[in-house]
This record gives structure tokens, sequence and C-alpha cells, in this order.
């Protein structure tokens, strides 16, 4: 016999979890997808731009490893999360995704491009030292805003 | 009765003329700039401090000094396309002088004779200092130019009145500082600030003459465009450190490592160019505001 407070828990336990599945995993993946890649680079930029500033000790490992981290990602095959069909006109304030981005003569990949060269650019000197990472963080950030000027919905 | 519908035209007519006399568009002193010698490289900076390239480079130009113009401010009045400054001496201002092109940043007066709209923030380089003008002159002559011819405004009645804009400046129109001095970096941020980046311009909510509410400086405002709301700064909306402010400026990451989008983008572009002593004078001026809702 299964008694009554063990059977109220549970299924208080299982709309809890179901709930945090939902928030979780609900809404558009692709767009999941992107944010979580974009956090990626944030995460890491935090380090180095930490650094830069001279708010986190400089650590040359810390630091190369870090800007290495964004060369990757920013190589990384995007082609599937940045799905035609999953702009702001589509899917609303579920993203900021201009559809610009996908239409005749977008930018977006080419800046992409510029992403990844100032990455790995960055990645050949971050271990250098800190005075190293100022400037070279420089065209890094210049892409990250090209891209958001021309292509990200405005808050 | 006839007498007194004489005297009221005389009134009127008194009336009309002290209004025209009051709002009719003014020049500047050219003796203020004549013992001043121009330095180009130090206008460059100037240039970039006071943001020209954000609406008046060609947005296919990426070392962004082609000033063909064409960008279009959207408001409430209409839309304000900014116009081709370059040294054409036909479609841009190569046929200027000097003294047309400070009353031109001072006074918002075209050399025609008439008013600019204050989409052109001269409401803000009212406060430029004469050295700045001269050197910015010196370096806008070094630039190339553009045979692009700029675009009427798009703007209907009564907003394209342009007499009607002598009344906006006679009510907005003054050199007052609004943000606190203080030491030596506080005030060079607030001119910096107030006077060539016009940050307040879209930073400061308008009343309906369009007019900046200087009781709510700083504090944000909706986006004339109409998408969203642009920030306010004061530190009733802004916790982030002064490092964290001049950091943004020169790379665009905010604390949380976001990167400007919209039209700070542009801001950041430009604040790359200019000292790193001016964007931590830039921060100290924005820590000293007061906090406004």
């Amino acid at each position: 016999m299964i008694r009554l407070p063990i059977v109220i828990a549970s299924a208080a336990a299982i709309a809890v979890a179901s709930a945090a599945f939902a928030g979780g995993h609900g809404g558009n993946p692709a767009v999941k997808a992107r944010k979580s890649h974009m956090q990626l680079y944030a995460f890491n930029l935090g380090t180095l731009g930490g650094m830069a500033k001279g708010e986190i000790e400089y650590d040359a490992d810390a630091a190369k490893a870090a800007a290495t981290n964004l060369a990757t990602l920013a190589t990384l095959s995007q082609r599937a999360y940045w799905a035609p069909g999953t702009s702001t006109a589509e899917l609303g304030e579920e993203t900021r995704a201009l559809p610009a981005i996908w239409e005749a003569g977008s930018t977006a990949g080419q800046i992409g491009g510029q992403l990844a060269e100032a990455a790995q650019a960055l990645a050949a000197v971050a271990g250098d030292g800190q005075e190293a990472l100022g400037p070279a963080l420089g065209p890094v950030g210049g892409a990250c805003g090209a891209c958001h000027k021309a292509y990200r919905q405005s808050n | 009765m006839k007498r007194l519908l004489t005297k009221l035209i005389v009134l009127a007519l008194f009336a009309a003329g002290a209004g025209l006399w009051l709002t009719w568009p003014k020049s500047v002193d050219p003796a203020l700039y004549a013992d001043l010698q121009g330095d180009a490289a130090r206008g460059e900076t100037v240039f970039w401090a006071g943001g020209c390239a954000s609406c008046h480079a060609d947005k296919d130009d990426e070392a962004r000094t082609l000033l063909s113009g064409g960008y279009r401010i959207a408001s409430d009045f209409g839309t304000f396309i900014s116009p081709n400054i370059s040294p054409d001496p036909d479609h841009g201002i190569g046929a200027w002088t000097l003294a047309q092109f400070a009353d031109a940043m001072i006074e918002g007066r075209t050399p025609g004779g008439a008013h600019y709209y204050p989409a052109f923030p001269y409401g803000s380089y009212t406060r430029m200092a004469p050295q700045d003008m001269v050197d910015l002159w010196a370096f806008l002559q070094t630039l190339p130019a553009s045979e692009v011819p700029s675009a009427p405004h798009e703007v209907g009645f009564p907003f394209n009145i342009r007499l009607a804009v002598g009344g906006w400046k006679l009510l907005f129109l003054n050199t007052d500082w609004i943000g606190p001095g203080g030491d030596a970096q506080v005030e060079r941020g607030r001119y910096l600030v107030e006077a060539l980046g016009h940050c307040a311009e879209c930073h400061t909510p308008r009343n309906a003459l369009g007019g900046l509410d200087t009781s709510r400086w700083m504090a944000g405002a909706p986006n004339p465009s109409g998408k969203g709301r642009i920030p306010g700064l004061t530190p009733a909306q802004l916790d982030w450190s002064a490092v964290d402010i001049a950091y943004y400026l020169e790379s665009g990451f905010t604390p949380e490592f976001d990167s400007a989008g919209g039209g700070m983008a542009s801001v950041v572009a430009n604040q790359a160019h200019v000292p790193a002593a001016d964007r931590e004078a830039i921060a100290a001026y924005i820590k000293a505001l007061p906090a406004t809702e």
C-alpha cells in the first residue's frame, strides 16, 4: 500500500522536474544553440577582458587557453543553428536575430570570418603579456560590434 | 476705433519684428578664430570624439572618413538625412570658409543664413572650444571628396518651416554646462560628453518642443526611431565602475562581455580612435552625474 504523503511528494517532484525540463528545453533549439555559443564567447572574453582591464591578475596560460577557445569557437561551423526561418520575423521576441542576416547582400558570414581572424591573432599573442591583450582584443570587439550593429535587434 | 486698429497693427508688426530679430540665425564672431592655427592631427581626435562619422560617413567606407552623408535619423518631426560634408566644393563643404563652418557648428546657421534643424547636434557643439574648431576644420580638409549629392529631409508641415527653428534656439540653444564640474578630469569628461560627444542628444529625454529635459539629464529616453529605449547613464540606472565604462567605450564589451550594438557600436568605433585618457575622463564624468530617474 502506498502512503498518501509519498504520493503527493512524488507528484510534486514530477511536476517541478517537468517544469524545469520545459524551462530548460522549451523554445527553438537553434536559437538556444546560438545563445549558448554567445555565452561561451562571453565567458572566455571575461577572462581576457578582465586581464586587459587589470581586474584579473594576468596569467599567460589562462590567457592563452581562453583566446584559443575563442578562436576555436569562432571557427566552429554554425550553419545548422543559423537556420533560415529563425529570425525576429518568424520567432518574435524569442530571438534578436534580424531577418537581414539571411537576406541577399548579408555580410554576417563575412563578419564571422573577421571574428575568427581576430581571435586567432589574439590567441597568437595572448601569452606575450598583459599589455598585448588590449590591442589584440580591439578587432575582436570590432567584429562583435559590427555584427550586433547591423544584425541584432536593439533592446 | 480706427486708432485702436492702427495701434494694434503697429503692435503686431513690432512683435513680429522683435520675434524675427530674436530668432534670426546668428553668426559667430570671426575674431574668436582669427589668431588660431589649425592642426589636422589634433583635429582628427576632435573628429572622432565628436562622432561626426556616425552620421556622415558613407556606409560602405570602412575607414569611415568618406563623408557622403545619407544617414537617416527618424524622429517625431520627420526623417532627417545627414548631408555630404566632404571637401567636395559642389556637393560637400569644400567651398565654405572657417567662419561659415563655425556658424554651422556653434549657431546652427547655414552659409545661406537659414537655420539647421537640431538633428544636427549643434545644441551640443555650441559648447565647442575655438581651438578644437580650427583643428577639426583643418582635419576635414585632408579627407577625400565625395560627389554624392545631399538628399533633402523628409519633414512635413509645419516642421518644414525652418524659421520656426529660431524659436527652438531661443528656448534651448545655450552654452551652459549641465552636469557637475569637479577636478580637471571630470571637467574634461564634461566637455567630451556635453560638447563633442553630444551623448545627451540620445541619452536625455526631450520635451514636447524637442528640447532636452535638463532636469532628467542622461536619465535615459525613448529611442527616437520608435524601437526600444536608450538607457540612462546616471547612478540610478548604471552601476558600472569607471574602469568598466572606459573599457566599454574602447572595446564595446559590457562588464558581462556582451557587446554593444545599435547606435553605440558606432560610438565605440569612434571612441577607439581617442586617447585612453579621454575615455577615462568620460567615465569619471558619468560616475559624477547625480542619480536622476
